[in-house]
């Protein structure tokens, strides 16, 4: 009986998920030539973008940039909405929900749309920055901003790592603070010596989910930048959807897959490895 | 001394309320922004930083102009397509998820573990990983063009997230519940439709939500497998629209983008008192 009713997931691991792992290898080791069928080529897909391709490197140090400084900036901006919600006031219900409306709006185009409009050259972030004496920013044609435009649109997304932390939050033991609090301990004592350390596991959840999501970056970039300019924001999921699906480059877009999940894998590994180091775990 | 105290309160209570109103009105400025701009002329637009449209320039007229959205079709048509795999792959991802989670957590069997694993594991996995096998598998077996290329692997269960989703809710539910079912003779189906299901609500609910805000707003799904332009979804007609001609009313833009994101706002507000809790608890009960 367990059997014939997990029939379905069985199926559906075996054909949407070892099957296309397996093809995705060896494609990734086959030549798509214009015309005619393709040729296998071992690793030279590898070593081409590994050495040559210059679009890799660009698109890589997009990704990187992207992710890197747009990871921690969701998990503070998180942590600290979600700190600020932890506390006892009326209301404190009516926020939460508010918050959290715009990550149900994700990557939806309308989204995007807005964001192009938001940060336009004589759009409202303008005119505020204007009030302050700044001058205009070219915040999507500039290459020095477009991928900040981009790392603004997702911290502005926060809301599902806000709510994991504030679940976190809400767990943390009261009889602590007060104890906290009659060895003397101030509020802000409180939060670096009793809060943080108790939700560091919670820091490294959201921060793996955070990163691995950042890595397959798709919607912003492709609607609100296009990619680019000068491919600052050229992320390696639109490298891959461009040769994979304009240039019917299946061989060479799934090398390009593989090298992406490598990082993705090593950088996570980074982050659990180093965890001994500042997760504190309670048992 | 009772009197300072109370004064101490209430000026951090202000400060707190300052606070949150200030991440507030960041949070949703733009989305007050756009609605407003969708009543706007282009020339109101841009320029300030406005929300409210100036007084005798009020154009409702850009929700009709947004609801004919091409010159063929109008918002509900390609709303109805994004419908057309939305609702088959809400449904068939809450149906299978929810038996796949049941066998794993409340059932023994051998290879049990293995699954499990298999599930984490593919869990952790990016879904890009899988996309382009997919899409040659789906281009021989017709599949190219379909509603059905969108949806297909929901009929098995492909979601990960959404099984670990529901095993870690049924793990708070007592065994002895299943075990009082079967010696009352339930066998395996009844027990999880009339005993598991009516308690999982509102997980059933988180998950069925999260599926269809999530699959609406998928854009790279629609724009790889949709090709003809009869079948594209909402997401990629807006995405025309401002693409389209050089004299862009984004006034008419804008309310379709309001138009768009409605029914989202809607589904969020019907379920947020079970999702909020839904979404926070997928973590916190490591």
């Amino acid at each position: 009986m367990p059997y014939i009713m997990l029939a379905p997931w069985i199926i559906g691991f075996l054909i949407f998920k070892l099957y296309p792992i397996i093809v995705s290898f060896y494609y990734s080791m086959l030549e798509y030539p214009i015309l005619g069928e393709p040729e296998f080529v071992g690793l030279q897909n590898y070593a081409e973008i590994l050495t040559k391709d210059q679009t890799f490197m660009k698109s890589l140090v997009a990704t990187l940039k992207y992710v890197l400084i747009g990871t921690p900036a969701v998990v503070i901006v998180a942590f600290f909405v979600a700190f600020i919600l932890n506390f006892k006031l009326k209301g404190v219900n009516f926020f939460r929900t508010a918050y959290y409306i715009p990550s149900i709006l994700g990557g939806n185009v309308a989204v995007s749309i807005l964001w192009t409009m938001l940060f336009s050259v004589n759009g409202p972030i303008n005119i505020v920055l204007g009030v302050f004496g700044i001058e205009p920013v070219y915040w999507t044609t500039d290459p020095r901003f477009a991928v900040f435009t981009l790392i603004i649109l997702k911290t502005w997304q926060f809301g599902s790592t806000m709510l994991i932390f504030l679940s976190a939050l809400q767990g943390v033991s009261k009889s602590l603070y007060e104890a906290a609090s009659l060895d003397g301990a101030t509020k802000i004592r409180q939060l670096f010596s009793v809060t943080l350390p108790l939700v560091t596991p919670v820091v490294l959840f959201n921060a793996v989910n955070v990163l691995v999501k950042a890595f397959q970056e798709f919607n912003s970039a492709y609607l609100i930048t296009k990619g680019g300019p000068n491919k600052t924001t050229y992320f390696l999921n639109l490298y891959i959807y461009d040769s994979a699906f304009k240039e019917g480059n299946y061989g060479y877009a799934s090398a390009l897959t593989w090298i992406l999940l490598l990082i993705i894998g090593i950088l996570t590994l980074i982050l659990f490895k180093s965890s001994d180091k500042w997760v504190y775990y309670n048992d | 001394m009772e009197n300072q105290e109370y004064q101490k309160f209430s000026l951090n209570a202000v400060i707190r309320y300052v606070l949150l109103i200030a991440v507030g009105i960041i949070l949703i400025y733009p989305l007050l922004w756009m609605i407003g701009s969708s009543f706007k002329e282009n020339m109101d637009i841009f320029g300030n930083f406005s929300i409210f449209p100036p007084s005798g320039r009020v154009m409702t007229s850009n929700f009709s102009s947004a609801w004919n959205l091409t010159s063929k079709h109008s918002i509900w048509f390609y709303f109805g397509n994004t419908l057309k795999f939305l609702i088959p792959k809400t449904f068939f991802t809450v149906i299978s998820c929810t038996l796949t989670a049941y066998v794993i957590a409340r059932k023994k069997f051998r290879g049990q573990k293995f699954v499990f694993t298999a599930v984490i594991v593919t869990l952790l996995m990016p879904e890009l990983a899988f996309r382009i096998p997919l899409y040659t598998l789906f281009t021989k077996a017709g599949l190219v063009n379909t509603y059905a290329s969108l949806f297909i692997q929901d009929i098995f269960a492909s979601s990960s997230f959404f099984i670990f989703m529901i095993i870690q809710f049924m793990r708070t539910i007592p065994k002895q519940l299943d075990e009082a079912a079967v010696i009352d003779g339930c066998n395996d189906l009844q027990i999880l439709t009339k005993i598991i299901v009516p308690v999982i609500k509102p997980i059933i609910i988180t998950v069925g939500l999260l599926c269809f805000m999530w699959g609406m707003n998928d854009f790279q799904g629609p724009l790889i497998y949709l090709t003809e332009p009869d079948k594209i979804t909402l997401s990629m007609a807006l995405k025309q629209l401002l693409d389209g001609d050089a004299q862009i009313v984004y006034g008419k833009i804008f309310a379709a983008s309001c138009l768009a994101l409605m029914p989202m706002i809607a589904l969020f507000f019907a379920g947020s008192r079970y999702f909020v809790d839904g979404v926070a608890n997928t973590g916190g009960k490591e």
